[in-house]
């Protein structure tokens, strides 16, 4: 679906999504039509209250599910009907996924962990990839905990890893489902920072949040009920996490950074 | 996903839980160290086998009398030692593949000559002896046809019996009298070393059939007739004309069992190795249920395994791995194990089966295929046992496992 101005497609461009699970003789409508379009560059919060169908919209926009009805095409590429290779495919290339609660393998090296999307890459290119790795690992921060195995970091230090990992492999698009969802407040903003400074650096990032807080460092806010899509607009108090850092007090340094 | 990460991760995950996984292998252990000792035991009794047929002299038949059979023991007098030296002499003038026949008249006695007195084996023989048994002598010469006719007292002896009568001297020449009756050394015999199932063969003095009998048993009974055919390939063909001659001889009717029993070198060795036959049978049994349990073994850990790590299994799927990632995976972790085992199994085979050549006497071989084996069957193991698991595993759906606690 080419943008005719710019000769390129945008990242997500989902119609008339619904989702539908069947659990028995009952019917979830997790999703009622869900209509989005996101363009390159963006950075857009998903909000919505508990059980609002947000991480079924996640989980579809991360080609980790299919929906029941309706088009979805990431980066101009239809999603809806590919196999389950050609899905994971997709993931590998197209995507990075930042979880609320990390999900990292543990006992692993955060350098092992961020390594490890490149050597799920089928296309056969040679590539370094643990110099790739360390590259996103100091890219958020972290050159210095390379060998460090998940338990020994702290919690915005592990999403700081996830993060890396997700952007390893130069996704078209960054998903985080409640990204500072297991974080303290400082943390929160210091990954929001990552987050923007990434953002700024042309990044597309998707995030679902509860907090309000949250997603005024996004450029733009969506809003879920019962499936659909009731609210979409730009943020007009936009706040830059860096400078909100400086204002909140570094109650525990040994946990941040 | 790369061979080399495969591998390392199948490692690690191995080392993660070193008492389960050394647990869980010793079934495989158990099974390729049974294997391993079966092969040698096998091996060690062929070139056991072999080496007995090269003993026994080149193409030799052995004629015994009594059936082979159980049921044909008991069927008359006569039927108990039904070998004559008429039997002998007619395989001798008609057997045309023969190239050698002589009757063996069997007798222990007490043997005084030189400076000692020394028990041993009597055999009563004809000429042809020397020959079928290939048996070359260290001094003197072995009687002649006269002698036998002539039933002359003289004697050819064992190198057993002249060590230990003559301390070293040479015999020949000297006296040696069997129970009372003097006989002259003419001639003895090389070395020949023990039998595999211990017995000296050295330990032995042959005299002329004909003075046996005379002097020594004083019945016509034989114990044995010895034949030899000009070549192995004449063998089966020899067989069957002694077997027609000795019927003819005996008069058995058509419906009467042989009284005698004809084999060849081949199946005398084979009958002599029967007990290693049976060692062998029960380790493979053990070997196979070994395998069949260490694989069942393999197999529950690797579910376990999987269900534990459903989560990683899901991230690994968020971040683009496909079914068929996971699933190699797996059984790569699975193969691992089994072959690891296999090695440690193929270590425990080697030192048991020294062990059990130094216990049983029994010679054992571990040939270099022996590694192989031990390979092949533990990565068969791992890979059969393996693949359910490692399925179940590919076939996880990513949200679910993502979600799982
Ligand atoms: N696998 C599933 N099977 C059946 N129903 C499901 C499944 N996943 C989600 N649902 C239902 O779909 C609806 C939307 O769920 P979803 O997880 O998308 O909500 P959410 O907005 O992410 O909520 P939260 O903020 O609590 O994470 C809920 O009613 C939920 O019970
Ligand atoms: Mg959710």
């Amino acid at each position: 679906m080419p943008d005719a101005a710019s000769g390129t497609p945008p990242v997500i461009h989902i119609e008339a999504a619904t989702k539908v699970y069947e659990m028995g003789k009952n019917k979830v409508r997790a999703l009622r039509g869900v209509d989005l379009q996101v363009e390159r560059g963006e950075m857009i919060a998903v909000m919505g209250a508990s059980g609002s169908g947000k991480s079924t919209l996640m989980n579809i926009l991360g080609c980790l599910d299919t929906p029941t009805s309706g088009s979805y095409h990431l980066d101009g590429i239809r999603v809806d009907g590919l196999t389950r290779n050609e899905l994971a495919q997709l993931r590998n290339e197209k995507l990075g996924f930042v979880f609320q609660g990390f999900n990292l393998l543990s006992r692993t090296s955060a350098l092992d962990n961020v390594e490890l999307p490149l050597l799920y890459d089928h296309s056969g290119r040679k590539r370094d990839t643990k110099a790739l790795a360390a590259e996103a690992l100091q890219r958020v921060g972290l050159g210095d905990r390379m060998d460090h195995h998940p338990s020994e970091l702290s919690g915005g230090q592990q999403q700081r890893v996830a993060i890396a990992r997700a952007l390893v492999t130069q996704p078209s698009l960054l998903l985080a489902d409640e990204p500072t969802g297991n974080l303290d407040s400082r943390t929160s903003v210091e990954v929001m920072a990552l987050f923007q400074e990434l953002n700024d650096q042309g990044i597309t990032i998707l995030l679902v949040t509860h907090e309000h807080y949250i997603s005024r460092y996004a450029r733009r806010e969506v809003e879920v009920r019962d499936g659909r899509i009731i609210r979409d607009e730009p943020v007009r108090d936009r706040h830059v996490a860096k400078v909100d850092l400086s204002g909140i007090p570094d109650q525990d340094p040994v946990a941040a950074t | 996903m790369r061979k080399s990460v495969l591998v390392k991760v199948a490692v690690q995950s191995i080392l993660k839980n070193k008492m389960r996984s050394l647990l869980t292998m010793l079934g495989i252990v158990i099974g390729v160290g049974a294997v391993i000792v079966m092969v040698a035991v096998g091996q060690g009794a062929q070139s056991r086998i072999e080496q007995q047929i090269q003993n026994l002299g080149t193409n030799m038949i052995v004629i015994t009398p009594g059936s082979s059979q159980q049921g044909g023991v008991s069927h008359g007098a006569g039927t108990f030692n039904r070998l004559t030296l008429a039997d002998a002499e007619k395989l001798k003038r008609e057997g045309g593949q023969l190239s050698g026949v002589t009757p063996v008249i069997f007798t222990r006695a007490q043997a005084i000559g030189g400076q000692g007195n020394w028990r041993t084996i009597i055999n009563g023989v004809a000429t042809d002896w020397q020959t079928i048994r290939d048996w070359p002598l260290k001094s003197g010469t072995f009687f002649s046809e006269t002698d036998v006719r002539s039933m002359r007292k003289v004697a050819v002896l064992g190198s057993t019996v002249a060590n230990n009568l003559f301390l070293g001297a040479d015999p020949v020449g000297q006296q040696v009298q069997l129970r009372g009756v003097p006989f002259s050394v003419i001639g003895v015999l090389e070395t020949k070393g023990q039998t595999a199932s211990g017995t000296d063969q050295d330990d032995v003095i042959i005299i002329p059939y004909t003075t046996a009998q005379s002097r020594l048993s004083g019945s016509p009974r034989i114990w044995q007739i010895l034949a030899a055919t000009y070549s192995p390939t004449d063998i089966p063909t020899a067989q069957q004309e002694m077997k027609a001659l000795l019927r003819e001889s005996h008069r058995l009717g058509a419906d009467d069992e042989d009284d005698f029993t004809i084999r060849n070198q081949t199946e005398l060795a084979e009958a002599a190795s029967g007990t290693t036959q049976v060692m062998s049978y029960l380790l493979a049994a053990i070997a196979s249920i070994s395998l069949l349990v260490g694989g069942i073994g393999i197999m529950n850990i690797m579910l376990v395994s999987v269900t534990e790590r459903t989560r990683e299994i899901g991230i690994r799927m968020a971040i683009g791995a496909r079914g068929s990632d996971v699933l190699t995976q797996f059984l790569v972790e699975s193969v691992v194990m089994s072959l690891l085992g296999g090695i440690i199994g193929l270590l425990v085979g080697f030192a048991g089966a020294a062990i059990l050549g130094k216990v049983t006497g029994w010679s054992t071989a571990t040939p270099p295929e022996a590694v192989a084996i031990a390979v092949v069957f533990s990565a068969a193991v791992g890979i059969f046992f393996g693949f359910y698991p490692a399925r179940k595993a590919a076939s996880l759906n990513p949200i679910q496992a993502l979600r799982y606690e």
